[in-house]
């Protein structure tokens, strides 16, 4: 029956990493701008013509 | 309004622009007077085109195919040297964000910052210009962070290619006081993150326990407590603080705030969990403690949605430059800044600068428009030797001042020296609201309870004393007010927002709900802060006539000059003799053999009966027929209509900055029992609402300019009405779009409704916290029993909010969703 120690050591750590991940994301500032992010991921790469 | 549809985007490959003829390729505006063509593209002035040039030279086409008409019209002109104080390095040092001589990180404001293709060009800037390394925009803030190397360019260069490609960076005295600009309060979210984490792994432990009747092996039930123990910690001592902590500060200031009873019942929660799990004899409720922590936590941040585009703390500093031109005694000028500004100092001022401090103008020809300070629109000219006051700007050639009195202590900024300013309005409302009241009497009635309880149990079996009164004191606490009332505002705020309103913070719902009087502002508030229409009084003109009038107006630049011409419409220009301008005074020429006057009545020699009766702006006499010329003001369409609404629910007052001259207009707009006050000072204004609160009025004051800034700190609730809300508004409680304004009387009624939606929803509530006790007091609630009830009473009280609250507003006619 240890082995549901395992698991739920497993599923604490990967819980975990999520909220490390979410900590980080916050941190990082991933969420003061949340338009501009959605805009520049359409952008193209410049293209040099002339119109 | 610029609605980015990907869609759009896409099939933006440019299509011959001569489908959508006499538009400008550039801004989009009609090419009134100038056509400019050039690659068969047409623009409207010769801004738009030079930036076209620029963007076409660098190769940043995109910026055209990734929105059409994506730029803002260049029409002003921006002067050469407006930027020139920039190269003082003293000013500029206070502008970057970090320098190290060569590598600089700047941060800008560039309001005009609007669709896909303004960001998309901002960071290309380095394309522009070598000497930028990186260019980041944050669309939601408006602002763009530039890094650039100081050796090989200046910030005077940045910013002047900001300003030529057609992206104005504002700045003003207030980005020198700052360096440090509000920060997003990120800690809440740490705390929300951390306590969602533990509550899920210890809902998740205590399962086997709900279960417990199934059969379950000791050694489980002892690791998963003290798990559950373990994961708690976090939650009590990091996630719940700011509970204790505003608990605490409320106690010290002898007030029972509602965080106290919530406090109370987590640490007892806590405390007996512990207890519990130590003695083997439970398994406590740490669940219910973390659920109702991670719902708290979640209910506040709703609550607190901040609009982080939009600033409610403004003040003189925002609208004043950072520096001004100052002329030495030898007649050199330098740029100097205004914090160094002293009495007797020479200012240069151009068209369009803002008076810095309270003046004497010393030479040139000033034509001072106030509209800042009093709201009259019309603007003032101002002899020599005459004071000017701090605020105004100059219209026409530039002028030269002499400063008497420091920024400070001018007549309009000493406004904010006013105590008024001091008080901290969130706190007084929270001190206010009836949340806080229902707290305390909550408070009170829960200890009365979990005494008689005791007693009870005293003298029935004292072993059940402490399990009864804890689970009590567990069981009613008043999460579900609290959470009742911040679900109800989160989701207000929100339909608000959509609706035009933006509210500096929750706490103005309830303040606006308690309104009992409406004061307007007029300029600009219920009449448009542009535009004019004229009545002619006296003396008709003939058709003849008004060619007459025309040919002698035409020629003058003064606005009122400007304003009869265009209403006169293009007419036969008839030649004109001994043509005179007296600034301040008004016109004289002669048509033919007749002498035509318009001005002001003293120089227009009106007989004083007239002048009394009439009260017009502009006289005009040719030979010995008076006309009078009266602007009126044109109202905002929807005015009429909501005033005529509110007035049957409120009393309704008006407060001008502007002379009595449309008293008969408005005193039928307003209809009787409303005040109407004219020529009121921006003292004037806070005191008179000041009048009315202390005959127990609640305020709601709405104004639209600086002149208003004294009137909406005091009032209860200063609503500042704005063309474009991210333009420059005084320090108030809430933004309203003026595009929105129709909505303001459901909007009213909808922050009359939420007092009653939160009652509700506290009703629902209430009866929760009876079952839990009904258990509670005989000391039967079980773990199990809290955790289902616990979720239960929070869900279905945060659906009762929200859902009754979007239903109320569908109710009244605002709409749920956002327009974008």
């Amino acid at each position: 029956m240890s082995a549901l120690f395992v698991v739920i050591g497993v599923s604490l750590g990967v819980a975990g990493l999520f909220l490390g991940a979410f900590i980080w994301s916050v941190k990082d500032n991933q969420f003061e701008d949340q338009k501009g992010a959605a805009m520049r991921m359409l952008y193209d790469e410049t293209s040099k013509e002339k119109l | 309004m610029q609605a980015v549809s990907e869609k759009e985007m896409k099939r933006q490959a440019p299509k011959p622009e001569r489908e959508q003829l006499y538009i400008c390729y550039h801004c989009g505006a009609p090419c009134v007077t100038n056509k400019i063509n050039i690659d068969e593209k047409l623009f409207c002035c010769e801004g738009c085109k030079l930036v076209y040039e620029i963007i076409n030279d660098n190769g940043l086409c995109d910026y055209y195919r990734l929105q059409s008409h994506p730029g803002l019209s260049q029409i002003k002109p921006i002067r050469n040297d407006k930027y020139a104080y920039l190269d003082d390095d003293v000013i500029a040092s206070k502008l970057y964000d970090f320098t190290d001589g060569d590598r600089t990180i700047v941060t800008f404001y560039i309001p005009g910052v609007h669709c896909t293709s303004c960001l998309w060009l901002l960071e290309h800037l380095n394309k522009l210009d070598r000497n930028i390394s990186e260019s980041r925009v944050n669309f939601t803030t408006k602002d763009v962070t530039i890094h650039f190397s100081r050796r090989k360019t200046s910030l005077r260069a940045v910013v002047e290619l900001l300003a030529t490609i057609g992206y104005e960076p504002y700045i003003s005295l207030n980005d020198t006081d700052k360096k440090n600009p509000p920060k997003y309060d990120k800690r809440r979210i740490y705390k929300l993150g951390i306590t969602g984490f533990c509550f899920g792994n210890i809902m998740m432990l205590s399962f086997p326990e709900y279960l417990a009747h199934l059969g379950i092996e000791a050694v489980y039930v002892h690791v998963f407590r003290y798990m559950s123990l373990l994961l708690s910690l976090p939650v009590f001592f990091y996630g719940a603080s700011e509970f204790f902590i505003t608990a605490w500060k409320g106690l010290q200031q002898k007030m029972l705030n509602i965080d106290a009873p919530i406090a109370l019942a987590i640490v007892i929660t806590f405390t007996r969990s512990i207890y519990e799990i130590l003695s083997n004899t439970g398994s406590g409720y740490l669940d219910s403690m973390s659920g109702i922590v991670f719902f708290m936590l979640a209910g506040r941040i709703v609550q607190e949605r901040t609009y982080r585009s939009i600033s409610f703390n403004r003040d003189y500093k925002s609208y004043f430059p950072i520096a001004v031109t100052v002329v030495l005694a030898d007649g050199v000028t330098e740029t100097k800044m205004l914090s160094n500004l002293k009495e007797k100092d020479l200012v240069l001022l151009r068209n369009d600068e803002i008076i810095p401090a309270d003046a004497i103008v010393v030479g040139g020809n000033a034509l001072i428009d106030y509209s800042f300070v009093t709201g009259e629109s019309e603007p003032v000219a101002i002899k020599r030797n005459e004071m000017v006051y701090a605020g105004g700007k100059q219209t026409g050639a530039q002028v030269t001042i002499e400063i008497i009195k420091p920024v400070a202590g001018s007549y309009l900024t000493s406004l904010w020296s006013h105590y008024a300013f001091s008080q901290d309005k969130t706190d007084n409302n929270n001190k206010d609201s009836s949340i806080h009241l229902l707290s305390k009497y909550f408070t009170w009635v829960l200890f009365s309870l979990a005494l008689i309880t005791g007693i009870y149990w005293a003298i029935h079996d004292p072993s059940k004393i402490m399990s009864s009164v804890t689970a009590m004191l567990i069981v009613a606490c008043p999460c579900a007010l609290l959470l009742s009332s911040t679900f109800t505002n989160g989701n207000l705020l929100r339909i608000f927002s959509n609706n035009g309103l933006f509210l500096r913070d929750q706490t103005v719902i309830e303040q606006l709900g308690k309104t009992d009087h409406i004061v307007f502002d007029k300029t600009g508030t219920i009449t448009q802060s542009s535009g004019h229409s004229l009545m002619l009084s006296g003396h008709q003109w003939t058709e003849e006539e008004k060619n007459m009038v025309f040919s002698v107006v035409c020629h003058s630049n003064h606005p009122n000059s400007k304003a009869l011409a265009s209403w006169l419409g293009s007419r036969t220009k008839l030649p004109i003799a001994d043509w005179v301008e007296m600034p301040g005074r008004g016109l004289e020429a002669k048509v033919g053999d007749n002498r035509i006057l318009a001005g002001s009545a003293l120089f227009a020699g009106v007989p004083k009966g007239v002048i009394n009766e009439e009260k017009a702006t502009v006289y005009v006499r040719i030979n010995d027929e008076v006309t009078s010329v009266h602007f009126l003001p044109v109202f905002r369409s929807a005015i009429p209509a909501i005033i005529h609404q509110l007035r049957r629910k409120y009393s309704l007052s008006l407060l001008s900055g502007d002379n009595d001259r449309q008293k008969k207009i408005l005193e039928e707009l307003f209809e009787k029992n409303s005040e109407l006050l004219f020529e009121q000072s921006p003292l004037d204004k806070l005191h008179y609402i000041q009048s009315l609160q202390e005959h127990g009025g609640k305020v709601l004051m709405i104004g639209d300019g600086l002149n208003d800034a004294g009137a909406l700190q005091q009032s209860n609730v200063g609503i500042t009405l704005a063309d474009d809300i991210n333009n420059f508004t005084p320090s108030c409680d809430a933004i309203l779009d003026a595009k929105k304004i129709n909505l303001l009387p459901s909007v009213l009624r909808l922050a009359v409704a939420s007092r009653y939606i939160i009652m509700l929803s506290f009703a629902v509530s209430i009866m929760y916290n009876i079952a839990g006790l009904y258990f509670a007091v005989q000391g039967l609630l079980k773990p199990m029993m809290a955790a289902i009830l616990m979720p239960c009473s929070t869900l279905s009280i945060v659906l009762i909010t929200s859902g009754v609250s979007s239903l109320v507003a569908r109710s009244f006619g605002l709409s749920l969703r956002s327009e974008e």
